[in-house]
């Protein structure tokens, strides 16, 4: 393993479906960093194209959909080159994902221990008891109590945060490299969700995991992320170290999310809202996306902005940034 | 589970005394019950005697009891042509039957499952289509005309399989079984062909979108997330899914399978129970024709009952709800 | 479009088939069992070869086809009436009256059709009337839980409240507001109904159990040609079945195009 290598490299990922109506750019030109033990928050609306950037990392992206361009570097290696089968060797092993809802990722008519053993036996070559033995130790780890009794339960016998555990205790199996978890605490209660995060920061602390957080909650990123990337119709707009980004945003949609967030308003003023609605995908016209829903649009905006560096790590696709406001902080 | 049961079986014989209750107005009030139970060679004397022996001279509702107290000693008349109780004449055809029946259902899934998976992973591909329209085409087909086509094919153009009865049988458990000989499993293909066509195409169809609807679940994606290989996610994680529906069908099917025999036994002269009713129809042997009819109802009632027991195997979410 | 082929074949028959099949005069037993297209003693090429007693063939199913496709028509439109006449009165009656009607219909689907019919022809004997009668008893209940299905999605909606808030009679209300709108999926499922009907009563009768021999449908016809099939003389059972596939086939395919036509969630 190459230790001056980042964990992940995102480079000008393009992921598009070609479907009936046109092609869906549901990925445009998304880059971005993920160092050993570090955690990077990828925010967005619905539909910006989050969850289908983490699919592509893991190869997961169905048809019509494909890979049209880019790099995905993981320890250095571009993951496009690979066969179905070296795929299908990193997949669960040395990059896991979690996905956004635990009613649906744990198959209901398989038992837990059937689907964790099944996750062991896939890349270690290891006896049922020992499979079993470090399921256990798994569901342990993430805090689910008596193990033993558990793995012999059927998903519907969990309760959503139970599963979710579950699910992450299966990602957790194989001590991953890399873990995409796409807004995994979206769907539990907010005191759930304090406490998944929680362990998710000390896992990423202790064993080096590298973790993209997808979220559209700017609230939870702050509290969990090192460093930070927005998305916006299938591009990253801003990206740099979470306090930076959420202090002094540079880009007029990330400064509108900001606002957004009900608890950085004064009580008793208005919520700021972002004017509008996100553009459908199919056939996007040239140049800034946001440019409809912003107030800093003029008419250079319909020319594709380009994504300078303003500091170092830190980018923003924006003609017009806030960097009054960037300064001053 | 227990309470799950017994409702269960109180619902069944609720089923049974309604059943009886139609079999009886059909024998006794449509039909001259005379004429149906006392054989027409019998003189006035007879008659009369046996009229007053069967309590044909009591009110209705009296007879209905008299009737149900005999069916349930097992008792449901002796056949005019056999001189034997109707129901034992049954219970004798009954292995053949149910022999064909199973072998039906078990065709119709051996065939049936692997097509309907392949149509299901490929839909777009020009097998599976072809596949769907075949499927169609078992719907539509009149089964007992493709019944004759194959025994003119198979068996008088190319002499392949032989074209009626049983063949040899072997015993085991005291019955005899066609599919344990070589010779009674050549006789039992082209009739467990014939009987599962429409079960084919129901299998077809179930199977395939079962399959496209389990492969856009997200635990089929989590399944391929953890690197299992396609083979584990098709046959484990689509296939026990879709075996619910599948399963579930194609046993309630089971009974109109033991039903529709009644046509494929009287084609390839299957001595089953299915050919005894034809049979008996056309002589009029009408104490078998209840018998056969009562008989029927009973098995549709443990059809449905061991499809449901089934089911809650099957799919645990049922197990917990029958509990609770 | 094949189907109405099908529907004229049948009732043209007597004018447009070679022979009738019925006229003994017309018939020549030195004729039997002739391969198709052999030219026979009466002067015409007899395409479809003829069976034991001499019959053409063609002619036979082009009747066949005619006691065919009435007995499945004739029924379905009885079966029609019959089981949406109780489905209305279940939709609008509710309560009781519904739960035992309904209570009904489930008791018959879950028998199957073919057992039904047999005992129904058990007890009352051949004839294409009391085939009539089986199948009616066979069917009705598909047409009941149709329209009572749709009666109770229409009873719910405004305009039949509005209809009896100016207390219209309630005959007005059923037949003039109610029926139009529970009329497309019924027509869909008469359509399948018929072809189900045909193959029933091709089924009942190729058992010996349906029409009687002076009236010969389709699956008189197969069952006909059945003992002459061991011997290689297929024709006098594959025409007749051939003819039978068609019509089962064109029917659904017509109803599948109703269906499309008459659900206007599809017209979008």
């Amino acid at each position: 393993m190459n230790d001056t290598a980042p964990t992940l490299e995102v480079r000008e990922l393009r992921t598009h479906f070609f479907t009936r109506a046109g092609v869906v750019k549901a990925v445009d030109d998304v880059s971005f960093t993920v160092r050993r033990g570090k955690v990077l928050g990828l925010v967005g609306e619905s539909g910006s194209g989050k969850t289908v950037t983490g699919f592509s990392i893991i190869g997961l992206v169905d048809p019509p959909g494909r890979i049209a361009g880019g790099q995905i570097l993981f320890q250095g290696k571009d993951l496009a080159s690979l066969s179905e089968a070296e795929m299908r060797h990193l997949r669960g092993n040395r990059i896991a994902m979690i996905f956004q809802d635990p009613m649906m990722t744990l198959n209901p008519v398989l038992r837990i221990d059937t689907q964790m053993i099944e996750t062991v036996q896939a890349h270690a070559k290891v006896s049922r008891e020992e499979a079993r033995q470090r399921a256990r130790d798994a569901l342990g780890q993430v805090g689910i109590p008596s193990p033993d009794e558990r793995l012999k339960s059927y998903p519907h016998q969990f309760s959503g945060g139970m599963r979710q555990r579950v699910a992450i205790a299966i990602a957790l199996l194989h001590k991953p490299d890399l873990i995409i978890a796409d807004e995994p605490t979206t769907a539990l209660d907010v005191t759930i969700q304090g406490q998944i995060l929680a362990e998710a920061q000390k896992l990423c602390a202790e064993t080096g995991t590298a973790l993209i957080w997808i979220t559209h909650d700017l609230s939870v990123v702050a509290g969990l992320a090192d460093d930070i990337a927005v998305m916006y119709a299938g591009k990253v707009v801003e990206s740099g170290p979470v306090s930076q980004v959420l202090d002094a945003p540079l880009h007029p949609y990330t400064v509108g999310l900001i606002g957004s967030v009900p608890s950085r308003n004064r009580r008793g003023e208005p919520l700021r809202q972002i004017p509008g609605m996100t553009p459908s995908l199919l056939n996007l016209p040239e140049g800034c996306a946001f440019r409809s829903r912003c107030p800093r649009a003029e008419p250079n905006c319909a020319v594709p902005p380009p994504m300078p560096e303003y500091r170092p790590g830190r980018f923003a696709r924006c003609i017009h940034p806030h960097l009054e406001e960037a300064v001053a902080a | 589970m227990t309470v799950f049961l017994l409702r269960r079986l109180m619902q069944a014989a609720v089923v049974v005394l309604a059943m009886s209750l139609l079999v009886f107005i059909g024998v006794y009030a449509i039909g001259d019950p005379v004429e149906i139970l006392i054989s027409p060679e019998a003189d006035q004397i007879e008659r009369e005697r046996a009229i007053a022996a069967l309590g044909l001279d009591l009110p209705l509702w009296q007879q209905y009891l008299v009737f149900l107290g005999k069916a349930l000693q097992g008792d449901l008349g002796r056949s005019f042509v056999f001189n034997e109780p109707a129901l034992q004449l049954i219970l004798q055809r009954m292995p053949a039957t149910l022999e064909l029946a199973f072998g039906a259902t078990f065709a119709a899934l051996l065939i049936g499952l692997p097509l309907g998976l392949y149509a299901g992973l490929r839909p777009d591909s020009s097998v599976s289509k072809g596949i769907m329209a075949t499927s169609i085409l078992g719907f539509s087909l009149p089964t007992f005309w493709v019944g004759l086509m194959l025994i003119m094919v198979f068996a008088v153009q190319l002499g392949w399989l032989p074209s009626t009865g049983r063949g040899e049988t072997a015993e085991l458990f005291g019955l005899r079984w066609s599919f344990l000989t070589w010779d009674g499993l050549a006789h039992m293909v082209m009739p467990a062909i014939n009987l599962a066509l429409f079960k084919i195409s129901l299998v077809i169809r179930l199977t395939r979108a079962g399959v496209r609807e389990t492969m856009l679940m997200d635990y089929v994606k989590f399944a391929r997330a953890k690197g299992l290989s396609p083979a584990r996610v098709t046959f484990v994680h689509v296939f026990k899914n879709i075996l619910i529906p599948v399963v579930t069908v194609v046993g309630l099917e089971f009974g109109g399978t033991i039903a529709f025999s009644v046509v494929t036994e009287s084609i390839f002269a299957w001595p089953g129970m299915g050919k005894l009713i034809i049979d008996s129809i056309n002589v009029l042997d009408r104490p078998v024709i209840v018998a056969y009819l009562m008989i029927i109802v009973l098995m549709f009632i443990t059809i449905n009952l061991v499809v449901d027991l089934t089911y809650s195997l099957l799919d645990p979410r049922v197990r917990l709800e029958s509990k609770a | 479009m094949v189907f109405t082929i099908i529907a004229l074949i049948a009732i043209f028959a007597p004018w447009i088939a070679p022979q009738n099949p019925y006229d003994l005069a017309q018939l020549d037993i030195m004729d039997g069992r002739m391969e198709p297209g052999t030219v026979g003693g009466a002067g015409f090429t007899y395409w479809l070869g003829t069976d034991d007693q001499g019959r053409d063939m063609l002619s036979g199913i082009m009747y066949g086809l005619r006691i065919s496709l009435t007995v499945g028509a004739g029924s379905a439109l009885i079966a029609c009436l019959v089981g949406a006449s109780l489905g209305m009165m279940a939709a609008y009656a509710g309560g009781r009256t519904d739960g035992l009607i309904m209570r009904l219909v489930d008791l018959q689907l879950s028998f199957p059709a073919i057992l039904a019919a047999l005992m129904i022809l058990a007890f009352l004997g051949k004839g294409i009337l009391n085939v009539v009668i089986a199948l009616v008893v066979v069917e009705w209940a598909y047409y009941a839980r149709t329209v009572r299905g749709s009666a109770l999605v229409e009873r719910r909606r405004e305009y039949i409240e509005a209809a009896q808030c100016l207390a219209l009679p309630t005959r007005r209300i059923i037949f003039r507001h109610l029926l139009p709108n529970c009329l497309p999926p019924l027509i869909v499922v008469a359509t399948m109904q018929i072809a189900r009907a045909i193959a029933l009563e091709a089924t009942l009768s190729f058992l010996g159990l349906g029409v009687p021999i002076t009236e010969p449908s389709l699956g008189l016809l197969i069952a006909n040609g059945y003992e002459y099939m061991l011997s290689g003389k297929y024709w006098i059972s594959f025409y007749p079945g051939i003819a039978l596939l068609v019509t089962i086939v064109s029917i659904n395919l017509v109803g599948d195009q109703l269906r499309d036509v008459l659900n206007p969630r599809l017209k979008k």
